[in-house]
């Protein structure tokens, strides 16, 4: 199949960037989207030209580095996929389509497709941890987890850190990544210690990197990867409340100054 | 709005309603000041959060596809302004009588009826009564995830809640001008 690529270029963080048109021809459906790039690519490197830069590692949908924003859709048109793991039998032959890096001012461009997504570590550093103890290894069932709580932790911890969310809201919030993280950790007993400082570090350094508000549009939960749902915003939204209201006292606690 | 369908109880009923509400000017403008003030906070919030909005993304999509956005979260922005707008409208009309055509001081439901029998108010008044459903509808649903009642995106409590409330409510001030154009309510 053949595609007309309207694609974002831009040399660097501070350069202009601007939209190039490109054709991919002779492009199979069996492959993935970043396999398509890559034929792109190589074309390009053939004259001479440079080639389209955009992140990836795993490509199998698990490392939450790939991501572009295709026809206004970050990670492509298909639900709870990853760009990685997006077919070319999801497009027809002869379709445009306008390639565009995550947009947001916490995520800014390095170059062409690929944004700089260092404030999600930021937001990860100042609460995503336990106290545990160190030496031998615990037995194994010395803490009981109930079943329905694993399960909610692990829906929360599917989150890759892709930063889709924050592409796909209207206002560019950063809501759902720092939900999916607090509540990965706030539904197990090994996370309650630390459960109100993390809720209110976490939301004031998402803050800090220049996110936006949620006004409860949704987009987020549509375009994730992972599913993970906006019922965990509400969660975070109630552990925060709950911390500002009952636990000031932890607004001044130790943050490990990321 | 339950006071103002006293209306289809009748003249005598609505202006026995003003005249309940004007007994005790200390409540009354108590109330109005608690509501200004809501008001303000309200106008407030609204620009600190367009505010961050626009700050977070400085720089738009060229193709943007909404996926779960609804017509309520996203007219949020344009639905508040124009009520706000028909507020003030509605004050000067039905409670001060500046732009109304045939204002009798305490008469409510002559000044009621004419001042909607006039057909652009009367539109004016549908077309916000449509922006309040809209407004109300994700204002109901977004309180309940603001404040943390985890609640899934579609068929949970709080939409079905949002959805009845919105119901009731713009279904009840919106009988009286589509009444008065209907003829249902006369001039006595
Ligand atoms: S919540 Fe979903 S979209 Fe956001 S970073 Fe995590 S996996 Fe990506
Ligand atoms: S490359 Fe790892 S998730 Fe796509």
């Amino acid at each position: 199949m053949n595609l007309t690529l309207h694609i974002w270029r831009q040399k660097n963080r501070h350069a202009e960037g601007r939209f190039v048109t490109y054709e991919a021809r002779g492009i199979s459906p069996d492959m993935s989207f970043l396999e398509m790039l890559d034929v792109v690519n190589e074309g390009l490197i053939l004259k001479g030209e440079e080639p389209i830069a955009f992140d990836h590692d795993c490509r199998e949908g698990i490392c939450g580095q790939c991501g572009v924003v295709v026809n206004g859709s970050p990670h492509g048109p298909r639900p709870a996929t990853t760009t990685c793991q997006l077919h070319m039998r999801s497009f027809k032959d002869g379709d445009v389509l306008t390639l565009e890096p995550w947009r947001a001012n916490a995520f800014p461009v390095i170059k062409d497709l690929i944004v700089d997504r260092g404030a999600f570590d930021r937001i990860i550093a100042t609460g995503g941890f336990i106290t545990a103890p160190t030496g031998n290894a615990p037995d194994g069932n010395a803490i009981l987890v109930p079943k329905p709580a694993a399960d909610r932790s692990m829906d929360a911890a599917a989150c890759i850190g892709c930063g889709a969310c924050v592409a796909a809201c209207p206002n560019g919030s950063a809501m759902l990544f720092v939900a999916a993280k607090i509540a990965h950790l706030g539904y197990l007993p090994q996370g309650q210690p630390e459960r109100d400082r993390r809720a209110l570090a976490m939301v004031a350094r998402m803050d800090e990197e220049g996110f936006g508000a949620c006004t409860n549009h949704g987009e987020c939960e549509a375009a994730c990867p992972k599913e993970i749902p906006i019922e965990f915003i509400a969660r975070m939204n109630r552990d925060y409340l709950k911390a500002a209201l009952f636990s000031p006292a932890e607004r001044s606690g130790p943050s490990d100054g990321a | 709005m339950v006071g103002n369908l006293t209306v289809f109880k009748g003249a005598v009923a609505i202006n026995a309603y003003g005249a309940a509400l004007r007994k005790f000017p200390a409540v009354l403008w108590g109330v109005r000041f608690g509501l200004l003030l809501s008001v303000g906070l309200h106008i407030w919030a609204y620009l600190a959060l367009s505010v961050k909005s626009w700050s977070a993304r400085p720089k738009g999509y060229r193709v943007t596809s909404y996926k779960e956005a609804s017509l309520a979260s996203r007219t949020m922005r344009w639905t508040g302004p124009i009520l706000a707008a028909f507020i003030i409208f509605h004050l000067l009309h039905l409670t001060t009588g500046t732009v109304h055509p045939d204002f009798k001081e305490g008469d409510v439901y002559h000044n009621l009826v004419a001042g909607l029998s006039v057909m652009p108010v009367a539109v004016f008044y549908l077309v916000a009564m449509a922006c309040l459903a809209l407004h109300v509808f994700h204002g109901i649903w977004s309180l309940f995830q603001s404040l943390g009642f985890s609640q899934p995106r579609f068929d949970s409590f709080a939409r079905r809640l949002a959805t009845l409330f919105t119901i009731i409510v713009v279904g009840g001030f919106v009988l009286i001008p589509l009444a008065v154009l209907a003829g249902i309510l006369k001039l006595q």
